[in-house]
């Protein structure tokens, strides 16, 4: 990549990230829905660390790695809901007049969107501390959980940039957000898969590649350095990112048909 | 180094048909001089916004060929690119960033960075006249000021070529002025070709060197505004008689003059002259000999309209309103 298209990407990830802190609704949901969830779900299901072979007896350590899903899950689709609406007010097409490279406005966009995930991932971090729970993989492990944060944010991201991309419709990537909620709830989100009695459940979480980020994360909370939950978590991560940025990479490429 | 080109915009049979829809572009040919403002005149509907969005490289042609400033749409889309800015249809601006972080974008876009990004960001606030309200978000922008701030962004590269798409649509009076006077000077001062698509006759006559007039994707008149308006229509003569009772006389002296038309005041009668039928002294001669007095009398100058007229038998205001109800009226399943 040139310096220039460097420059230019950092730009539109500028945009996206100013456009973000612009609008309240945009910044204070992300951050404060995952929180309310924490708590809930910290205080309702205290009691499941009484269970044989529960991992921690802090439910609250055990829940801090929902938000760092959720949240970037929450970011993405609001970035992407202004994505859409780039492409509806004809703004993409603004930019698309200039000469700039077609994969940089999308690197831009999930730059942007990667930055906004970081950001959260620091205040989610911030609020667990404060809750008292202490980072078994210790500093380092804070940085991995950044970069973990990161990579997860960008699957998300690039698919909801592809979702943007392929119908141009903020409804549309807003339809996303039950969606992958879905995906979030049928995981081990509040129980470690080996504890989960119905098997169906148990299976659907095993297939369910946010279960491995999920597990990633709270490794890293509870476990300290667990390279297996960690390579698995990055595999799902990576791997979504991939597809999102085949799918979406194909939709910019018809979504703009300049010569 | 790229070679130099002349700042010209050709076109030759020009096509975009859309899937499941009809030719909304249907062979065109175009040729704008460089330094030229074209004006591109013509209905909702009739092709305007595709032909641009061709030329400008954000739609490949189903058929035919263009070229802009030399290079090939199709072939050279980067270099195009390069050369030309635009200003489409709907002032495409993001109501959270300020005046001057958009022109840093699109600064950054065109790969101007530094003290040249700064100087020429403040030259153009200055020259649209931006510069107080530079760092106020854009969702607190008039419709006339994002008009002009679309217009600057469209020429942070120095463009050879400028796209402006129905630039003055919604606009008030004093902004519509005020951009005519900047594209106008864009032309003369700096040798900026100007591909300018309007709905506004007044729009097309004042501003443009010569005008296009497409309707159905085809290009049904090309010209001077007064080349066009000299080959179709000839002057109206309306009068109103100071007595009813002589609204008869009236008519029988003036269609010595020309043939009656329709669509003037009530009372009144009004002639559309034949280029050789006399001119204003003569009709006031002939009334004169006998006896009519007049109440008023009034020479219509043709209007571009007239021209639209003769060659479509529509007027062109609300021709591309009519056509989309007809259209969403054939759209709409029967009801039972």
């Amino acid at each position: 990549m040139t310096a220039t298209a460097l420059t230019q990407t950092a730009a539109l990830g500028g945009r996206a990230v100013i456009r973000t802190a612009r609008q309240p609704a945009n910044v204070i949901f992300p951050l404060v829905f995952p929180m309310l969830l924490f708590a809930v779900n910290a205080g309702g299901l205290k009691a499941a660390t009484q269970l044989p072979g529960f991992p921690t007896d802090s439910f609250v350590a055990f829940a801090l790695a929902v938000p760092f899903v959720q949240g970037a899950l929450l970011a993405t689709i609001n970035a992407n809901v202004e994505f859409a609406r780039d492409i509806q007010t004809g703004f993409l097409n603004r930019l698309a007049l200039t000469p700039v490279r077609g994969i940089v406005l999308l690197l831009g966009q999930l730059g942007g969107l990667m930055t906004i995930a970081v950001v959260q991932a620091v205040f989610y971090l911030a609020v667990g501390l404060a809750f008292g729970v202490r980072l078994e993989s210790g500093f380092g492990g804070a940085a991995m959980l950044l970069l973990l944060e990161v990579v997860i944010a960008l699957g998300f991201a690039a698919l909801g940039s592809w979702a943007a991309l392929r119908t141009g419709s903020t409804e549309a990537v807003q339809g996303l957000f039950p969606v992958f909620f879905v995906f979030l709830f049928l995981s081990s989100i509040n129980m470690p898969r080996n504890l989960i009695e119905a098997d169906w459940f148990r299976w659907i979480a095993t297939i369910n590649p946010v279960s491995y980020l999920i597990e990633a994360v709270r490794s890293l909370v509870i476990e300290g350095w667990n390279w297996e939950a960690l390579g698995l978590g990055f595999a799902a991560a990576g791997g979504l990112s991939i597809v999102g940025f085949v799918l979406a990479t194909h939709a910019l490429w018809r979504r703009l048909e300049r010569t | 180094m790229d070679a130099p080109h002349e700042n010209s915009i050709q076109a030759h049979a020009l096509v975009r048909e859309f899937k499941k829809g009809p030719r909304a572009v249907d062979g065109i040919d175009l040729h704008v001089d460089p330094g030229e403002i074209y004006g591109f005149l013509g209905p909702n509907g009739a092709g305007k916004s595709t032909t641009v969005h061709m030329l400008t490289t954000l739609l490949p042609p189903t058929a035919g060929t263009a070229t802009v400033a030399g290079y090939d749409v199709v072939k050279e889309g980067p270099r195009v690119r390069k050369v030309i800015g635009a200003a489409l249809q709907e002032a495409a601006l993001d109501p959270f960033l300020t005046g001057r972080e958009h022109l840093r974008l699109q600064t950054t876009m065109h790969g101007i960075t530094g003290e040249d990004r700064r100087l020429r960001s403040e030259e153009l606030l200055t020259r649209v006249g931006l510069t107080e309200a530079a760092d106020r978000k854009v969702k607190g922008y008039s419709g006339g000021m994002k008009r002009r701030l679309d217009l600057a962004l469209a020429l942070v590269h120095r463009p050879q070529v400028l796209f402006l798409d129905e630039p003055t649509t919604g606009l008030d009076v004093q902004s519509r002025t005020a951009l005519w006077v900047e594209v106008g000077r864009l032309a003369k001062e700096e040798g900026v070709t100007v591909f300018l698509t309007t709905q506004y006759l007044e729009e097309a006559d004042v501003l443009a060197d010569r005008v296009g007039i497409i309707d159905h994707g085809r290009i049904v008149a090309e010209g001077t505004p007064e080349k066009l308006k000299a080959e179709i229509a000839c002057s109206t003569v309306e009068a109103v008689p100071a007595s009813p009772g002589q609204r008869g006389v009236l008519a029988t002296v003036l269609e010595r003059f020309g043939a009656q038309t329709t669509g003037y005041g009530p009372g009144s009668v009004a002639v559309q002259l034949s280029s050789s039928n006399g001119n204003l002294a003569d009709i006031v001669r002939a009334l004169d000999a006998e006896g009519v007095i007049l109440s008023q009398l009034q020479i219509h100058e043709p209007t571009l309209d007239d021209v639209f007229l003769a060659k479509t038998g529509r007027h062109l205001e609300g021709a591309g309103d009519e056509e989309e109800q007809e259209s969403e009226q054939i759209a709409q399943p029967a009801s039972v």
